[in-house]
């Protein structure tokens, strides 16, 4: 703050304290033989006595004064003054901080050098992984981890970008980005109508043969690259295993066609900015156990 | 209206104005507490949400807080401080027109309110959502408003100013001020502004409004208020005017400072949130200065208690603002505010405040001044006022009660945690247990609201022309 303005905030914050300080004062009385004796005006029918100020009423008054201007000089509040305990709330955050790192860290350093599959067995590592889980993942994947509309269950074998530690660990830290083009442009009403039922066939369901076969040729040439020629999907991209009855946009044919038609986009974002390496490792740990 | 029409005109006030902004009053209320229990309902019950967005809770939560306080509680302050003013100045207003204008220009933003709100057009500020061009109608409004009721002092048939019209006058003028300061925005069209304040500029300027808007609004306002009808229905005089003088002063020059509390732990430089906490501490004994001189008042006729539900009316709600304008102070501590900020204690403590003072006092104030509007000796039913008290007592105790609950439960499950230095409890955990209390919430609210209901029957019965008033029960003196 520029000094003018440190001083202007001085000034006022003074000016104001004295002048209710003055207020206060001028208008004590101790002659007690006011009390009963009206003003005089009668406003409508309205008369006012001068009682006194009460004295508890004073006394407190006086003593918030007294209490924010010593507060004003131990912390900061005039203007660019730091106060004599030179508090500022970032560093009553850092030190809060550094405190809770200096109690926590001797323990997650140790979960930190054994490795996911061990650490997942242990079942206080499951309960703190749990509660990092609720508060930063459950908004999405659910309480329960079971997902919903969009969002993956994590308590199955179906996994998008594998299921290892190292696979999880590497969503956690760096985020997901899937991107399923639209086709619609491509494949017109027709061929759409066709990949569905070729796509539905995939997974055992009964589908017009007809359909299905022209489909399976859109399928080679447009959707193989991603999904593998038997459809069953490719880690490395994200692409979801469209033989296993497990749908993260719905399975049914409404659906089916849409995301082919459209698209779609899922988002996981990443948490190396949130989350510790070691918060990471255990909530690593947590999502392992799920289906392990 | 022809009914209104017909009432006794006084031959030298304008009652015309104060009958009208009366009526509304009821009205606004009736309408602004009726969207309160839908929202708390659906906060209860999320279901309630519709797949129509104009009925969801993010449009209608704006409405239920400008409808109580601009419709409801703008409406009070206007009838009863045109009638205050009148009456203590022995001056008619200075301008039958002009008070004209504001009652159907007030109505006229309440309406676009109405409409514009569940529009989604909106400012996106805190009390302050109005689009531009209403925020111009306001203006037109206020300073029509600040015309007249100054206009009105300044020929004044009696050598002083009442300390009533003290408060009253200091409030028109902030809030022009804090209104002018806040909506400063930039139009991108007919519907939508942007502020021209940025950052936590536009934040500090937003809660300096914000928390006057309580300041002198909803406190200034209806001390002035309370500064009339108290002595007038206790038919005592005044307790002590040097205490209205130091705590009139102390209230104005302070209250304005208090806004940095509302952003503690924020962007907000220190020194701001330091200053904004200590005046907030400071302000304590002179927000109770107005009670003591209120309470006070009925020394000497505390007997009237037994008998006069109005009184009841008037003195709860004293002892409302008394509460909580001691909450409000220990609140704005850093210390407090951390567990406190963001949960619902926030929402008790503003119903605090807005039902058991704000509502309370008008509720008893119109009790004691529709019957000299529209001629009558006294209500239409002394009983009816009664159950409206109880109605009224039981809903606020309810609701607070509840949020205090809530609220300290959300904070310290927020912050609790475990040995291993993970959260206990995720925010979902929070709001599942606060189920209970949305209910009990619901429950209080329904029955403030039906309260008005009362209210409305018996204002309705008093107005009609050969309607015979109720026998006030025989221990009842009539108001």
């Amino acid at each position: 703050m520029a000094s003018f303005w440190s001083l202007w905030v001085i000034i006022l914050t003074s000016i104001t304290i004295v002048l209710i300080t003055w207020v206060l004062f001028a208008n004590r009385t101790r002659e007690q033989n006011t009390e009963g004796k009206t003003t005089g005006h009668i406003y409508d029918g309205i008369e006012e006595y001068d009682n006194p100020l009460p004295a508890w009423w004073f006394m407190m008054f006086v003593l918030t004064i007294v209490f924010g201007i010593g507060y004003l000089i131990v912390y900061p509040g005039m203007g660019n003054y730091p106060g004599l305990l030179g508090w500022t709330q970032i560093e009553q955050h850092e030190k809060e901080v550094a405190a809770a790192e200096a109690r926590y860290r001797d323990m997650r350093d140790r979960y930190l050098a054994m490795p996911v599959e061990e650490i997942a067995k242990d079942p206080a590592v499951r309960k703190m992984g749990g509660r990092i889980f609720a508060n930063n993942c459950a908004v999405c994947h659910g309480s329960d981890a079971k997902g919903a509309y969009g969002f993956p269950n994590l308590t199955d074998d179906d996994w998008l970008y594998g299921g290892s530690p190292e696979a999880i660990k590497t969503t956690l830290i760096q985020g997901r980005k899937a991107a399923m083009p639209g086709w619609e442009a491509i494949l017109g009403d027709q061929g759409i109508a066709e990949a569905t039922a070729y796509v539905q066939s995939l997974s055992g369901r009964v589908v017009d043969e007809g359909l299905a076969e022209a489909g399976a040729k859109h399928f080679q040439t447009y959707c193989a690259a991603c999904h593998g020629a038997d459809g069953k999907g490719n880690y490395a991209l994200g692409a979801p295993n469209l033989a296993n009855g497990i749908w993260l946009y719905g399975g049914s044919t409404e659906q089916i066609s849409h995301t082919l038609r459209k698209g779609r986009n899922g988002v996981m974002p990443a948490f190396a900015d949130t989350l510790s390496e070691d918060k990471i490792h255990i909530l690593t740990a947590y999502v392992y156990s799920l289906s392990h | 209206m022809s009914e209104l029409n017909s009432a006794l005109e006084h031959p030298t006030y304008n009652y015309k104005v104060v009958r009208q902004f009366a009526i509304m009053t009821v009205v606004w209320g009736i309408v602004g507490m009726l969207v309160g229990v839908l929202i708390a309902a659906q906060l209860a019950w999320p279901q309630l949400n519709p797949g129509l967005e104009w009925l969801h809770f993010g449009r209608l939560r704006p409405l239920h807080t400008n409808a109580v306080i601009f419709a409801f509680g703008g409406c009070a302050l206007f009838a009863t401080s045109y009638y205050i003013v009148q009456r203590t100045t022995q001056a008619r207003l200075l301008s039958d027109k002009l008070a004209a204008f504001t009652f159907w220009g007030w109505q006229a933003v309440i309406l676009a309110a109405a409409i514009s709100l569940p529009m989604g057009w909106t400012s996106g500020k805190e009390y302050a959502e109005l689009e531009w061009p209403i925020d111009i109608l306001i203006t037109l409004v206020w300073v029509s408003y600040a015309i007249v009721f100054f206009g009105t002092i300044v020929k004044r048939k009696v050598q002083h100013i009442y300390v009533a019209n003290w408060f009253l006058g200091s409030f028109i003028i902030a809030v022009a001020i804090l209104h002018l300061m806040n909506s400063a925005a930039i139009p991108v069209s007919a519907t939508k502004s942007y502020s021209v304040y940025a950052g936590t500029v536009d934040a500090m300027v937003q809660w300096w409004y914000g928390h006057n808007a309580v300041g002198f609004f909803l406190t200034a306002g209806f001390l002035g208020m309370m500064y009339y009808f108290v002595p007038k229905q206790a038919e005592r005089p005044v307790y002590s005017y040097r205490l209205s003088i130091v705590h009139f002063w102390a209230l104005v020059a302070v209250y304005i400072w208090a806004g940095p509390h509302h952003l503690h732990y924020t962007a907000l430089p220190d020194w701001a949130q330091s200053l904004g906490m200590v005046m907030s501490l400071i302000l304590l004994a002179p927000s109770w200065g107005g009670m003591i001189n209120g309470m006070m008042t009925l020394s000497g006729a505390w007997h009237k208690l037994r008998t006069d539900p109005i009184l009841r009316f008037l003195v709860v709600s004293l002892s409302f603002y008394g509460m909580s304008t001691f909450e409000g102070p220990m609140m704005s501590i850093k210390t407090v505010n951390a567990l406190s900020h963001y949960t619902d204690w926030t929402i008790g403590h503003v119903h605090s405040g807005a039902l058991g003072w704000v509502a309370m006092i008008s509720i008893g104030s119109l009790y004691h001044l529709i019957p000299i509007l529209f001629g009558k000796e006294r209500m239409y039913s002394v009983e009816l006022i009664n159950v409206h008290f109880w109605m009224s007592t039981i809903g606020t105790v309810l609701y607070i009660a509840s949020m205090w609950v809530n609220g300290i439960m959300q904070g310290l499950m927020w912050r609790a945690y475990n040995q291993d230095g993970t959260l206990t409890y995720n925010f979902v955990e929070s709001v599942a247990a606060s189920y209970p209390g949305y209910v009990v919430r619901v429950l209080g609210g329904g029955i403030f609201f039906a309260g008005m209901l009362v209210m409305a029957y018996n204002v309705y019965m008093t107005t009609r022309k050969n309607v015979e008033l109720q026998p006030a029960p025989a221990a009842a003196s009539a108001a």
